[in-house]
């Protein structure tokens, strides 16, 4: 399991929430070549992604290696209190996972 | 108990466990598999169809999609695509020229979750940003230029 790759922020503002979401990821094609060894760096990209408000579903994804290395992702929804707790949590083409959880805040 | 997905078969316990455990602890054994099919469509048209179910599309001019002009870097373009449709339930970005056209599928879970969605997309060369929105069972698109000076694809 992938550690600590998740920088996530969710910010409440006149009704409305901001969950921003920043991702260490490599995000690789799989058609990349390391320059040094002339073979094809293998795909490893996020493939789901989830956020959740509380336990329940705000937001599910689909990703491919389009979304850039490291990805960034926000969205916004209506109904959310200081201290709900948001969780994303991502699964990428090998297996690899991560999940974090922040407060929303002002 | 949970089923799990072909690709949890990996080669090396260390990761089937891994992928055993998410199995349980996270969300995704309740989502639907990823999408193979649409994510190796060839053609926007072919991705739609393949992930969406229909290929039929209205242009719409309630979809607003906010991309650079000109993006130095087309490995990392911004894009933010926002609309005044009701219910959307899906927002779906295609970057129309490179090698796997669909880039990403956004499923809004909860009517509490606007239509809108912020993100970093590759782009191999000078195309449309196509937005795909499901709203009432229907969907709309949109598209955008941007000008790509280096391609970010890579290969």
């Amino acid at each position: 399991m992938a550690t600590n790759t998740i920088r996530l922020q969710a910010k409440l503002k006149d009704g409305l929430t901001e969950v921003k979401a920043l991702i260490n990821h490599p995000m690789e094609t799989g058609s990349r070549k390391d320059l040094k060894t002339g073979k094809l760096i293998p795909a490893q990209y996020i493939e789901d992604v989830s956020v959740m408000s509380n336990g329940k579903p705000l937001l599910t994804a689909a990703w491919s290696f389009g979304i850039s290395k490291n990805p960034y992702c926000a969205f916004q929804f209506k109904g959310g209190k200081i201290g709900d707790k948001i969780k994303l949590s991502w699964k990428d083409n090998l297996g690899e996972t991560d999940s974090a959880e922040m407060e929303v805040k002002e | 108990m949970t089923n799990l997905p072909r690709r949890s078969f990996l080669k090396g316990t260390l990761a089937t466990g891994a992928v055993a455990i998410a199995a349980t602890v996270l969300p995704f054994s309740a989502m639907a598999d990823w999408p193979k099919a649409a994510f190796e469509a060839k053609t926007v048209e072919d991705a739609i169809m393949a992930l969406l179910g229909s290929p039929d599309t209205v242009v719409s001019t309630a979809i607003t999609i906010e991309v650079p002009e000109i993006a130095e870097n087309g490995a990392v373009v911004p894009v933010k695509v926002s609309s005044t449709l009701p219910k959307v339930e899906s927002i779906v970005l295609i970057s129309e020229k490179n090698p796997i056209p669909l880039v990403a599928h956004f499923k809004l879970e909860s009517d509490a979750v606007q239509p809108f969605i912020a993100t970093r997309i590759k782009m191999g060369e000078t195309s449309n940003v196509v937005a795909v929105l499901k709203s009432e069972g229907k969907l709309y698109v949109a598209r955008k230029e941007v000008k790509v000076t280096i391609g970010g694809c890579g290969g």
